[in-house]
């Protein structure tokens, strides 16, 4: 018999673990051995943590927590840690993330210039994200995220040379403290005049409908920049790509996730029973953000910042899941309000699964080629086809492309949406099937956009000579793939068994649970009853081969084998120019015309010399980028434009000085004076 | 002994549609030849190009890499099991439940995702026109798609198209406004999804106008034969659809016995060679449109889902 130890306790020394191995690194950070020490005791430790807690969810004790309070911070208050099904949850994300990544900075890591820039943060990273889920008051969460957000501040700035990663720093810094900024003013109000920062405290407090739309708001500002929610997604399609690709992977695939886990700590949690004017805000950004963000995906050329750009379509996803929960709890649907937040959290692990898929694919083809742009890319399916292949999968299962795990969750979305009709308000019975046709649009340009990134990165003929030499990756990075495959095969075939284990947090959270998956015949999903709807990826899985292999069969043994290998068709224009084939500009060409001018100002612009001149026509294509330039680019004008006129305030003489000091004494007095 | 039926029947719905949908396309050919006043090839045409491509060798081009390959089976197989799962002369199948409408519209955009893959692999531009336009065609037609199942599950309480064919059987539906704009909307949908006209032409030689021909320009033999069947196979599958939410008639209920199955299986016929016909006069009588016209089409399949839902929210609120 073990002897029992609590599971926070036992969470909190895995944290303390890391926090240890991030000082080990900076000791060791010069020797030779130090990347394969650091990432093995890492994946060690992220395997331990993960398996606590997994052990705590599927233990599916409803309403079970545990608690700790530890003697630092704030002297009066202490730093209290909690573990419930949802954090457990969001821990098992954050671990199986920080595990994989682990494994692949084995072998990725050797290829990194500068490892001491990354080696101490990395797990410093890791330990501050668990901690940011388990606090449990509001000082040591918004110390935890805040240095969350300092550490993959220092892993964006890892290659702090390489041309744009400076201003993608600097940009994540003002809005991490920006979003920090709304977060302790989300705080300060939820705690009250009180002041009692304690979340216990928070729960049990009745919160004004002034404050809850304030909190609201600031949570949208705060975790929804860290998210990425559009408009305040700028700093992200910056800062992912430019840190190493397994640091991309953990941003995308695990810190935007944990900035999920502080909405819906925050929303559903702290502050009691959502209404509906607030969801209705949710659904409305959560649609914009998916369409918006796969829309960019769509115009990208470089390779991790399409995936970056994807990360926000599938926040947006994730968000509109949300809004869709809070939509059906404010009036009371505690079954609908279960399945649409199953499939928010459903959809949270997915894309924690494949995004660091996908991430480490574009690494292994950075290491392999030192190519981002996939315009020099092409044809790497003949020369990686193992990381060809399991990158295949990732991309089937990012379209929502059946029987992977990305469909299943947007399934489930999809049947939230049905159940809209029952709802009570008119505007949200209208507004829902709008963002729900927003979703399929999104969902559809994803596939979209997966088919260009994958075919012009892996498909077709060599753009370039790094793409043609390019080599298989490490053993290390490979089996970090192809677990991920795995886990994104598994969760698609089975998803029975992942909505049971995310029944225990809607009962905590929300009161009600989707019916129990594990009765259904066949390993069937069912979310309402087996006559509304049910799916079955098994079922779908093993009939497609059957039918592929009858398919095979038959040809094969009655039909004709042969095979005969000749030069491209082409219609007889086979120009053999690797230019001449499709790129990711001219791919984007049909969706750019279509939804471009719109979004994005696009205006293609051909430039056709004279007749007699033997100069090439080009064609140019303006895309503007309306957010930014509609938004930031005025702000960040009026800062410079304000700090330029203040900046005299610096060469005054002191005669000046002293006249001013004296004015402002005046003022002040005088100020105080009327005011009484 | 009861599982044997079931699993009789369910695989002579797959045989039936496996041998009704070159049929179907055969006589879609015949119907448009004879009105342009042409005498046309065979209804059987289709086999027997099937028959000739599949003993042909295949000649794949130099770089051409095993997702090539494998994707004329894995589209077929996905289409074919799509197809297997839309009911056709019975509702109620042992495997209807494995999915629902969505999961059905989503196996066919698997079958799409790795066919535009395909279209990329060798490298030549019109494989990649092909496949840009196939995915701009097909991101505008989900969203249309969806609101058409909203509309459906909204009067049908269901997505599962067993219960939806039943519900719409029985005598209680009526003739509703909304089912007429969903009609028309999964009407449009449909004929964007298959490549027909006025969205594509399947029978164009010109390449520039060609979206899904551009896409398998390099497929040969075999590979070529199974891309053909499964076109084949999903013309089939939608004119099925169509029929079995919005003319459910005849389609007989599961454990009903043989003769309700073979009066079902003859119904169905009939209703496939009628909408075979309505396609071919439709397509004889409109031109395909430009490439850039279709969001406009598709558009208007969107709306007219949309409209179609809030009618009925109207009409059940007063």
């Amino acid at each position: 018999m073990i002897p029992a130890v609590s599971a926070v306790v036992l969470q909190l020394s895995c944290v303390a673990g890391l926090l240890g191995i991030a000082v080990l690194a900076v000791a060791l950070s010069r020797s030779k051995s130090a990347t394969a020490v650091i990432y093995g005791t890492t994946l060690a430790i992220c395997l331990a943590a993960l398996a606590g807690s997994m052990h705590w969810l599927l233990g599916g004790v409803a309403n079970a927590t545990d608690l700790t309070t530890l003697p630092i911070g704030l002297p009066w208050l202490g730093a209290h840690f909690r573990l419930d099904a949802l954090a457990s949850f969001f821990l098992v994300v954050v671990n199986l993330g920080g595990a994989v990544a682990s494994l692949y900075g084995l072998g990725y890591g050797h290829h990194d210039p500068a490892p001491h820039r990354v080696l101490p943060f990395f797990p410093a990273f890791l330990a501050c994200m668990n901690l940011v889920v388990l606090a449990d008051d509001a000082f040591s969460y918004l110390l935890c995220w805040e240095f969350m957000s300092l550490a993959s501040w220092a892993l964006v700035m890892a290659h702090h040379r390489e041309a744009g990663n400076a201003k993608a720093g600097y940009v994540y810094l003002v809005m991490a403290s920006f979003g920090t900024l709304a977060l302790l003013l989300a705080f300060g109000m939820l705690a009250g005049p009180a002041g009692d920062y304690g979340f216990a405290a928070i729960r049990a407090a009745q919160h004004t409908p002034y404050v809850a739309t304030f909190v609201l708001i600031l949570m949208l500002l705060g975790a929804g920049s860290k998210a990425g929610l559009v408009p305040l997604h700028v700093w992200l399609p910056l800062a992912h790509p430019a840190a190493p690709s397994h640091v991309s992977a953990l941003m995308s695939g695990v810190m935007t996730k944990v900035a999920v886990y502080g909405f819906i700590r925050v929303i559903f949690d702290l502050l009691g029973q959502p209404t509906w004017p607030a969801s209705v805000v949710v659904l409305f950004l959560g649609g914009i953000t998916a369409v918006m963000g796969i829309l960019y995906a769509m115009m990208e050329k470089d390779l991790k910042r399409l995936l970056a750009y994807s990360t926000i379509e599938n926040i947006g996803v994730i968000f509109a899941s949300l809004g869709l929960a809070m939509a059906f709890q404010a009036s009371g649907l505690k079954l609908a309000a279960a399945l649409a937040f199953t499939a928010a959290l459903f959809h949270v692990l997915n894309h924690s699964f494949f995004k660091s898929l996908l991430f480490f694919g574009a690494g292994a083809v950075l290491t392999s080629t030192g190519e981002r742009d996939m315009e020099q890319l092409g044809g790497l399916i003949h020369r990686m086809p193992l990381t060809s292949f399991v990158v295949l999968v990732g991309c089937v299962a990012i379209s929502a492309l059946p029987p992977f795990n990305g469909f299943v969750s947007e399934w489930l979305m999809f049947q939230a949406v049905l159940q809209s009709p029952e709802l009570p308000q008119w505007a949200l019975k209208i507004m829902v099937p709008a963002v729900g046709a927003m979703l399929a649009l999104a969902a559809a340009l994803a596939a979209a956009c997966f088919v260009k990134a994958y075919g012009v990165t892996f498909l077709g003929r060599p753009r370039s000579a790094a793409a043609e030499t390019a080599r298989e990756v490490d053993r290390y990075s490979l089996s970090a793939m192809f677990i991920l495959a795995a886990l994104c095969l598994l969760a698609g075939i089975l998803p029975g068994l992942v909505i049971d284990a995310l029944s225990p947090i809607t009962m905590d959270i929300l009161g009600g649970r989707m019916p129990i998956q594990a009765n259904e015949g066949w390993l069937s999903i069912a979310p309402i009853a087996e006559s509304r709807s049910s799916y079955n990826g098994l079922l779908v899985m093993v009939f497609i081969t059957i039918c592929a292999s009858l398919a095979v069969f038959f040809i094969h043994r009655f039909a004709s084998r042969a095979l005969r290998r000749g030069p491209a068709w082409g219609c007889g224009f086979s120009d053999p120019a690797p230019a001449t084939q499709y790129s990711a500009e001219s791919f984007a060409q049909p969706i750019r015309r279509v939804f471009g001018t719109l979004a994005f100002h696009a205006r293609d612009h051909v430039e056709m010399p004279p007749p007699g001149d033997v100069r090439p026509a080009r064609l140019r294509i303006e895309l503007h980028d309306l957010i930014w330039e509609g938004m930031y680019e005025p702000i960040a004008n009026a800062v410079a434009l304000s700090s330029e006129r203040l900046n005299r305030l610096q060469f005054l003489t002191i005669r000046r000085y002293l006249s001013l000091v004296f004015a402002t004494l005046v003022t002040l007095l005088l100020v105080l004076a009327i005011w009484s | 002994m009861v599982v044997i039926s079931d699993i009789f029947v369910q695989g002579a719905q797959m045989l039936l549609v496996l041998l009704l949908a070159p049929l179907l396309t055969g006589f879609v050919r015949k119907v448009k030849a004879r009105l342009a006043l042409r005498r046309g090839a065979s209804v059987f045409q289709p086999y027997r190009d099937l028959l000739r491509l599949l003993r042909k060798e295949v000649v794949l081009a130099d770089n051409a890499s095993w997702l090539f390959r494998v994707t004329p089976y894995v589209t077929f197989a996905a289409i074919w099991v799509a197809a297997a799962l839309v009911p056709t002369f019975a509702t109620g199948l042992m495997f209807n439940w494995t999915a629902d409408l969505i999961a059905i519209v989503a196996l066919l955009g698997s079958a799409r995702f790795f066919l535009a893959l395909a279209g990329m692999d060798v490298g030549t531009s019109f494989g990649g026109i092909g496949s840009s336009r196939e995915v701009m065609i097909a991101a505008l037609a989900e969203p249309a798609m969806l609101l058409f199942v909203f509309c459906i599950a909204l009067v049908a309480g269901s997505t599962q198209l067993s219960t939806v064919a039943n519900f719409m059987a029985s005598s209680n539906v009526g003739l509703r406004v909304s089912l007429g704009m969903a009609m028309i909307a999964l009407i449009m949908v449909a004929l964007a999804e298959n490549a027909r006209i006025p969205v594509d032409n399947p029978a164009t030689h010109l390449e520039l106008t060609m979206v899904h021909e551009a896409m398998v320009l390099e497929y040969s033999g075999r590979h070529l034969a199974m891309i053909e069947f499964g076109a084949f196979l999903k013309l089939l599958l939608y004119i099925s659809l169509i029929a079995c939410v919005f003319l459910p008639w005849k389609i007989a209920v599961f454990g009903t016995g043989p003769l309700s199955y073979a009066i079902g299986a003859g119904a169905y016929v009939v209703k496939l060679a009628v909408a075979g016909f309505l396609l071919a006069l439709f397509e004889t009588g409109t031109a395909k449109m430009r490439v850039f016209r279709v969001p406009q089409f598709l558009g208007a399949a969107l709306m007219l889902g949309l409209l179609g839902t809030l009618l009925l929210f109207v009409s059940r609120s007063f």
